[in-house]
């Protein structure tokens, strides 16, 4: 029963790689790929608060936005990355970046300064196409690496995605763990959701099975590292 | 109803009662009780009251007397008369059936009509009953605040001349209690002229419900009080075996066989457990010792409804012997007979008991027969309290709320569906209501700007704003969309969300697999619960093991576990109820006076004489601090006596302090009577060396800072903050039968709850949360009480050894978590799993 009281936290993953790439599996949730200097973040799902408030009534604090970009803000200040990428969904809708507080639109503003910024585009975001600083792009080839939103249907190596917001689950000794998580196989890898108030899909749904035929690891984001866990670890819903 | 023999002498006709009420009466060979007649006098002279009487003393009746009388007297046909409100859609469908002898007797039928409004009443038959409403209307709070937040409430509520509010004193002790007196307050301003009767059993303060029954607005005032002594004193033991009790454990296997003997030799036992588990388990006891096949069932809150109702007419029909049941049947209807009550485990609270006492033999002047079992030692010094508690007919029921925040907002946006308001009108009539006779206008504005647009700093959400104020000063509800969604998730009772167990049949073309159609639905368990379960564990649930085979949508599948299995699982979340306040002092006093001790079973005495010879007994105001080594670790053992809730608050704030004063804590474990630290450095040794220590780690001030950070990350506030989110309706409720879809839609309040308290910590909800805690979950406001209470009264004992009073609590460790054991723990184990693998 004598546990340790604290584990040490600590930004740093092993390596992990793919399709010839180094990747940092980043505790914020970004991928760090150092020998790009570049910090990919997905599904940031920014102004989901005000989305909520906008159409059903369900007045959510507006703060997710503010919350998201504090978030980022710390990995870009530790990584100092020369790009940033946005793997899509960036926006909760396509009014989002109207609905803008003027700080946090100032605060992207000093996030997007003196680097390259790319906003690749998702299906909730798809319709934003400017004013709100950067490139905008539907695809980006890093290195050996592709970028995209949404995972290709037939599997490409090297591709990085977002969209399905994956969480694992672990449950043992009567307690269940739920945590966002990268799904890693030897060609591709699926992000979690950056966004401070994104749900998430269980990676023992079908969908992943789809894309990882072969199985996958987890990599669980934890309160002070990066876990990961084999597949048959994980349970569902 | 009134009973062939009344205990109390027969008037002769009052005045106040017609000839075809005295006719029926009389016709029975009954005569109206005191009690009765003075209510009915009160109503006559338009004044409200509360009658407080024990069970089986023609509450019922005489709460509708007056109505009655009023209706038989008056001409025409009127709109509606008579409001009554029961905690149970159950109850008020009961009294609806009761009423109709009298009514035919006294030959009101058809002039009088007489209904109920449920949960479960067609739309169709509500909106009929606002266009043209029955004379009585027998219904729910829910149904109250729908019905007030109507935009035909005035014209429907404009005759109303009484409401009778009944189980009033379990009504008033909860959220619940805070929204039904709100939507009084607007009964009351709807209806000048209206009068108020509260039934209410036996209260420690029958002024709070006197205050909730009448305006607090422009002065306070109380309904009158009319009081029914006494009733047969109950024929009350504790179950005594004459074998030895174990320290700790619920279970009180070895009095099993000796209930089973008393449900023999009654016609219609109920045997009440304190939880869902120790409910399966005494089930499956009794049903192992069953040789003779007595019909005996199970009921409790977890149980699919039919199977529940099924067992409730099966108790009406005479044809059970036996039904073990949880708090589920502590309150209102009786479905059968009852001869005996038999309550299993520590009774934690002497009002609880009489309630359940009096669920036996319903006639006042008969002694309802009852017998408490304990499970082990402590519980048996519990159960001499609570028989002393009967005996001296004490209560210990809690005190008045202080009215909800989260339940205000829900009614401000109700009120504001009824018809436009002007700040001040509603702000004086919420203080009408005695839960916010104190509410503060900056409080009341905070909760209306919530309402109007969230609350929040940012003022980001002002052009969605659901109600919005006019050019003429009044409020008004943005559309009929936001009125539409009030109404989906009015109410005050937030289900933690459930999944079905369904029984899966084996599939026989692939061995070891289920599918998942077909089988049986037993009833319903926490999401959270079926959360930490993993395929192939076992629990006990309706009676039976199943082994449990994973989740499909939102069921939970399971098949029957192998016979002979011990369950894997130990326990689910169920209601547990921590030891009052009041029951707790008895106890501490019964412990300090060995005179007294020859009331208890020789083996608690003996045990009691043990303590004070290896360690000490503290005195009724002290705390005893107990420090000694066992087996590599240290340990600090205490007996506050003041409840597990308060324990396990306590057991964190000491843990922290310890962790601070470098003494290296590991865990903490909890009960009712006290709780037991443990770590790697010798506590007695710091204790002796640095005089101050013991007093500093008990200090009031780890109600300050030290609460505040553990309560923010504490899970249960996490729980408590959804509870008060959903109510305010700041997220939907999820209704049943509403399926989740594979991708997650619902916003997770934690996450929620994470964004408000880093970006605006005083926000409304929030305190609403943090008041909840202060006196539900956690329990803080007894801790603060016992703190205040034990300084400079802290006996500190070094042992070399544990003494016996703290082998109680030390039993507990093992079966809870550990301190410090955080996520990162589960999935470092987890990942070790994948190293393991790839090394293997």
């Amino acid at each position: 029963m004598a546990l340790p009281l604290k584990l040490e936290k600590t930004h740093k993953t092993p390596g992990v790689t793919l399709a010839g790439e180094t990747l940092a599996l980043d505790l914020s949730g970004g991928l760090w790929l150092p020998e790009h200097r570049t910090l990919v973040v997905s599904d940031l799902h920014l102004e989901k608060g005000s989305a909520y408030a906008a159409r059903s009534g369900q007045f959510l604090p507006p703060y997710d936005t503010r919350e998201t970009l504090a978030t980022l803000h710390e990995a870009v200040a530790r990584l100092e990355p020369a790009r940033v990428v946005a793997l899509g969904d960036s926006f909760h809708d396509a009014q989002g970046p109207s609905r803008l507080d003027v700080a946090d639109r100032a605060l992207i503003a000093a996030l997007q300064e003196g680097r390259d910024w790319i906003w690749i585009s998702g299906n909730h975001d798809r319709a934003v196409q400017d004013g709100v600083g950067g490139r905008f792009a539907d695809t980006l080839a890093v290195g050996g690496l592709t970028l995209r939103h949404e995972p290709a249907a037939a599997p490409e190596p090297g591709e990085v995605a977002g969209h399905f917001h994956p969480v694992g689950k672990v449950a043992m000794r009567g307690r269940a763990v739920r945590r966002r998580c990268f799904v890693l196989d030897a060609t591709r890898l699926v992000m979690p959701a950056f966004g401070s108030l994104t749900g998430g899909l269980n990676v023992r749904d079908k969908v992943f099975d789809e894309l990882f035929p072969g199985g996958f690891t987890a990599h669980l984001i934890g309160d002070g590292r990066v876990f990961a866990i084999s597949r048959t670890m994980l349970t569902r819903e | 109803m009134p009973k062939k023999r009344s205990p109390l002498p027969s008037l002769p006709d009052s005045p106040a009662l017609p000839a075809a009420f005295a006719q029926w009466f009389a016709a029975r060979g009954w005569a109206p009780r005191p009690h009765q007649l003075a209510l009915l006098a009160a109503a006559q002279a338009g004044r409200s009251a509360l009658l407080v009487a024990p069970t089986g003393a023609g509450k019922t009746l005489a709460g509708f007397l007056p109505t009655l009388v009023e209706l038989a007297e008056r001409a025409g046909t009127g709109g509606l008369h008579t409001l009554y409100i029961s905690p149970l859609k159950a109850l008020a469908v009961d009294i609806a059936r009761n009423l109709e002898a009298p009514v035919a007797g006294i030959g009101l039928e058809p002039r009088v009509r007489i209904e109920t409004r449920t949960g479960d009443t067609p739309s169709h038959k509500r909106s009929r009953q606002v266009a043209r409403p029955p004379h009585i209307l027998l219904t729910t709070p829910e149904q109250l605040a729908l019905l007030v937040a109507h935009r035909e409430a005035a014209e429907l509520f404009s005759g109303l001349k009484r409401v009778v509010l009944d189980e009033l004193h379990a009504l008033v002790t909860s959220k619940r209690g805070d929204l039904l007196s709100l939507g009084l307050a607007r009964l009351h301003r709807l209806a000048p002229g209206l009068a108020t009767t509260g039934l209410s059993a036996t209260v420690r303060e029958p002024d709070a419900l006197r205050r909730y029954l009448v305006p607090q607005v422009p002065a306070p005032a109380m309904a009158d009080l009319i009081t029914v002594a006494g009733g047969a004193r109950a024929d009350l033991h504790m179950l005594e075996t004459g074998r030895t009790l174990p320290l700790a454990g619920h279970t009180a296997w070895q009095s099993m066989p000796a209930v089973y003997d008393l449900i023999r030799r009654h016609k219609l036992v109920l045997v009440f457990v304190n939880t869902r588990l120790q409910a399966e388990y005494t089930f499956q006891e009794l049903w192992n010792l069953n040789d003779d096949g007595l019909p005996i069932a199970l009921h409790h809150g977890s149980l699919d409804a039919t199977q529940r109702r099924k067992v409730e007419a099966a108790m009406a029909a005479g044809v059970l012997r036996a039904v073990v049941c949880t708090a589920t049947l502590d309150l209102g209807i009786d479905w059968g007979d009852v001869d005996l009550v038999i309550n299993i485990g520590a009774p934690k609270g002497a009002s609880r008991i009489m309630q359940r006492i009096g669920r036996a033999n319903h006639r006042m002047d008969e002694p309802s027969k009852a017998y408490l079992v304990p499970a082990n030692r402590f519980e048996m010094l519990e159960c001499r309290a609570a028989l002393d508690a009967v005996e001296a007919a004490a209560q210990d029921t809690p005190d008045p709320r202080i009215g909800a925040l989260d339940v205000l907002a829900q009614h401000v946006l109700g009120m504001a569906c009824a018809g436009p308001f002007s700040e001040d009108d509603l702000y004086d009539e919420v203080r009408a209501a005695s839960p916010y006779a104190d509410l503060t206008r900056d409080d009341f504005l905070l909760v209306l700007d919530y309402v109007a647009t969230g609350g929040y700093a940012l003022r980001a959400y002002e052009r969605f704003a659901k109600i919005l104020r006019g050019p003429d000063g009044l409020w008004r509800v943005r559309d009929a969309r936001t009125a539409q969604q009030y109404r989906m998730n009015v109410g005050t009772i937030v289900e933690s969300t459930t999944v079905k167990v369904r029984l899966a049949r084996r599939n026989r073309t692939k061995p070891g697999s289920v599918l998942p159609a077909g089988g049986r639905v037993l009833g319903e368990i926490e999401e959270d619960f079926a959360e930490t379960l993993t395929v192939g564990d076992t629990f006990l649930f309706a009676g039976e093991i199943l082994r449990f085979e994973g989740l499909h949508e939102d069921e939970a599948l399971v098949t029957r576990g192998p016979p002979g299995t011990d369950p894997a699982i130990p326990s689910y979340a169920g209601s547990k109820f921590p030891l009052s306040t009041f029951l707790a002092a008895r106890v501490r006093a019964l412990i300090a006076d060995p005179f007294e001790w020859d009331r208890l079973p020789a083996q608690v005495a003996d045990y009691l004489v043990q303590q004070r010879r290896r360690s000490v007994l503290p005195g009724p105001r002290d705390l005893l601090v107990e420090t000694f080594p066992r087996a590599n670790r240290y340990y600090l053992a205490c007996f506050p006596f003041e409840g597990r809730l308060a324990h396990q608050t306590l057991g964190m704030l000491l843990t922290r302090r310890l962790e601070r004063a470098g003494m290296r804590p590991l865990g903490f474990a909890a009960n009712d009577y006290g709780l037991a630290v443990f770590g790697t450095r010798d506590l007695s040794e710091r204790i002796g060396r640095e005089p101050g220590f013991l007093d500093g780690l008990f200090a009031e001030d780890m109600l300050g800072d030290d609460l505040e950070e553990w309560l923010d990350e504490s899970a249960m506030m996490k729980r408590t903050f959804r509870q008060c989110a959903v109510i305010a309706g700041l997220i939907e409720r999820r209704h049943p039968g509403q399926r989740k879809t594979g991708r997650q839609v619902t916003i997770s309040t934690d996450l929620i709850y994470d964004v408000l308290r880093k970006h605006q910590p005083g926000h409304l909800l929030l305190r609403a949360a943090r008041q909840d805690a202060a006196t539900g979950l956690l329990d803080v406001a007894r801790l603060g009480m016992m703190l205040a209470r034990i300084q400079g009264r802290i006996i500190h004992k070094a042992l070399d050894r544990v003494s016996p009073l703290a082998v109680n609590v030390m039993l507990e460790i093992g079966r809870e978590r550990v301190y410090g054991e955080g996520a990162d723990e589960i999935l470092a184990e987890a990942e070790a799993a994948l190293l393991d693998e790839a090394l293997a």
